[in-house]
């Protein structure tokens, strides 16, 4: 698939995701909304687009790329995807965070297939992340990682260090993605802890950084094009999102970082899906 | 008797083991001290050297790992288990991952460093992980055997090293298999369970009570976590009494997962260890076995305690 020829699939593929999230935070149950709907349209593009042999089949097959949601929370975006993929049924969804299903709350690789490291405990997939990036180099690899980060996260000591290593290491096998969309799980960045020009600050720790609008295909498509083109540096792809995106009475508001939708919520969701569906 | 270095033992044995190319090691800078430093002079590839950054050196060690790796870390006791806890536990612990941790320079061991640097809190923050195994080998000898019986063993191990040359106390050839403990003295009044410094201590405390006729049996609980209880309750049979000894905190170490195993049974327990405080620094190592009472004479008294 050539990329740009893609954007309305990947575009519809993002409203899909969306969607599953929805179903998968019916009245009565609590999920991360805000920061899994940010970062859908990358994971569209992610998913659907770059990551190479992925198998369902063959969940661990050496060759494929690899993702790791270092904001572990947000992980009903990757069951969003990865169901469309065929790695666990439909019905799945809805057993999501239950005491039998395969959907945790936090992602856990020996119940679903598809994912790839625990997290959950903010600050530690970077490192996850660049340690898997090392063993591809060391088996002459071609596969990729790339990892996930929230912007709240960022206030995590141990990203920094990761941030380090992964230069030192010339881990140009390794994407970073930053789902840059300002609000953590108590209030915004800037209320709670700001951290100022991220690009930059990655930057100065030696990464190849690319800024972007985190909800246009074709900008994420460019940059993970930019990125993989790039060697002897790992890529730090600063995704401006908005939390919560696609559902406005939910959009940039902390209170959806983890939230119960009521009832007409809920309806107001699945009228948003449908009418982003029309307009695509 | 021969002593012999078990953080030198450690450095050879990972370059034995590293003739498999799963093996790669890491570092926080303190690689000249747990000798991970020969693993880089032979495989200078497969060796990472992540600076003073022990979180950001687990939760690479877990991605390694994930990658297929057989990923080990080292630094100081203190450096390798409590600094990186919830890497340990978020990371390696709960997805049950092969990296194999080294807390070298353990217990009060790095004795001129004092307090920060001398760990009486290790082996319980890593035993009440579960999937964790933790091992404490009593000499240079047990310290390779273990090492390579961690290439077949599936899951995390935390290994505890004293600085201290130890007195070569087992085989050189005999094999290490895991979870087992070993006999290393007959005697049918009182069992003493240790592990590394404290069980040649307590081998010299079996000489002290023989003194007083006195048979003291002497057990190197080098595997604390998994223990063997079968083995437990095997080496209680026909004894008086129980004492353990180790150079930890006696809260939530090696004799409290001897108490906890045996809360069903009417034995007597006694715990030679350290009083739940910090370490100091001392010019010598035995300066501070003496002023923590870890010496063969506080186990020997502890032992007359029990009995009496």
């Amino acid at each position: 698939m050539e990329s740009k020829n893609n954007v309305k699939y990947l575009k519809e593929r993002a409203i899909q995701i969306r969607s599953n999230i929805i179903e998968m935070i019916p009245p009565g149950k609590v999920g991360h909304l805000g920061g899994s709907s940010s970062i859908a349209d990358v994971l569209s593009v992610l998913y659907f687009e770059r990551m190479k042999n992925l198998d369902p089949k063959n969940p661990k097959d050496p060759k494929r790329d690899r993702l790791i949601f270092s904001k572990g929370h947000a992980v009903l975006a990757q069951y969003a995807a990865l169901v469309e993929l065929d790695y666990f049924g439909r019905e799945e969804l809805a057993k999501v965070k239950t005491l039998n299903g395969t959907l945790q709350g936090h992602p856990d690789i020996d119940k679903t297939p598809g994912l790839e490291a625990v997290t959950g405990s903010l600050g530690q997939g970077l490192s996850v992340s660049s340690g898997m990036a090392m063993a591809l180099k060391l088996d002459k690899s071609d596969s990729k990682v790339f990892c996930v980060c929230g912007d709240g996260e960022l206030s995590e000591g141990q990203i920094w260090e990761a941030a380090m290593s992964s230069v030192n290491y010339k881990l140009d096998n390794l994407c970073l993605i930053v789902d840059r969309n300002t609000v953590q799980a108590s209030g915004t960045c800037e209320e709670i802890f700001p951290i100022q020009n991220i690009g930059k600050r990655f930057e100065a720790f030696g990464w190849n950084v690319i800024e972007i609008d985190g909800h246009s295909i074709e900008a994420i498509q460019d940059a993970i094009k930019a990125a993989d083109e790039k060697k002897g540096l790992p890529t730090a792809i600063i995704a401006n999102t908005i939390k919560g995106k696609g559902f406005p009475f939910a959009e940039g508001k902390c209170q959806y970082h983890n939230a119960s939708l009521t009832e007409e919520q809920y309806k107001e969701c699945l009228e948003c899906i449908e009418k982003m569906r029309e307009e695509l | 008797m021969k002593t012999s270095s078990l953080r030198k033992a450690y450095g050879e044995a990972l370059v034995e083991i590293g003739k498999d190319e799963r093996v790669v090691a890491l570092e926080a800078d303190l690689g000249k001290s747990t000798m991970s430093v020969y693993f880089q002079e032979e495989y200078p590839e497969r060796y990472f050297q992540m600076g003073i950054a022990e979180q950001n050196m687990l939760s690479t060690a877990a991605g390694l790992a994930l990658g297929g790796k057989v990923a080990f870390a080292s630094s100081f006791a203190v450096f390798s288990s409590g600094r990186p806890y919830d890497q340990i536990r978020s990371s390696i612990a709960i997805p049950n991952l092969k990296v194999l941790i080294c807390g070298s320079s353990a217990g009060l061991s790095d004795f001129g460093d004092g307090k920060t640097h001398q760990s009486i809190d290790d082996i319980g923050i890593m035993r009440v992980l579960p999937h964790m195994s933790v091992l404490c080998p009593v000499d240079a000898n047990e310290t390779k055997q273990m090492m390579r019986a961690m290439m077949d063993h599936e899951g995390p191990v935390y290994l505890r090293l004293s600085r201290a040359d130890l007195p070569e106390l087992t085989d050189a050839e005999e094999p290490y298999v895991f979870g087992q403990m070993k006999k290393m003295r007959e005697g049918d009044d009182v069992v003493i369970f240790a592990c590394g410094t404290m069980v040649s201590q307590s081998l010299k405390a079996a000489e002290l009570l023989k003194g007083k006729n006195i048979e003291a049996r002497v057990v190197n609980l080098s595997s604390i976590k998994p223990l063997n209880i079968e083995q437990l309750k095997e080496n209680i049979k026909g004894v008086k009494a129980v004492v353990t000894a180790e150079e930890h905190n006696v809260y939530c170490g090696m004799g409290s997962a001897v108490a906890e195993a045996l809360c069903d049974s009417t034995m007597k327990i006694g715990m030679v260890g350290v009083q739940d405080s910090y370490g100091t620094s001392a010019k010598k190592y035995e300066e501070l076995l003496e002023k923590y009472h870890l010496t063969e004479v506080d186990i020997a008294n502890k032992v007359l305690e029990v009995l009496a």
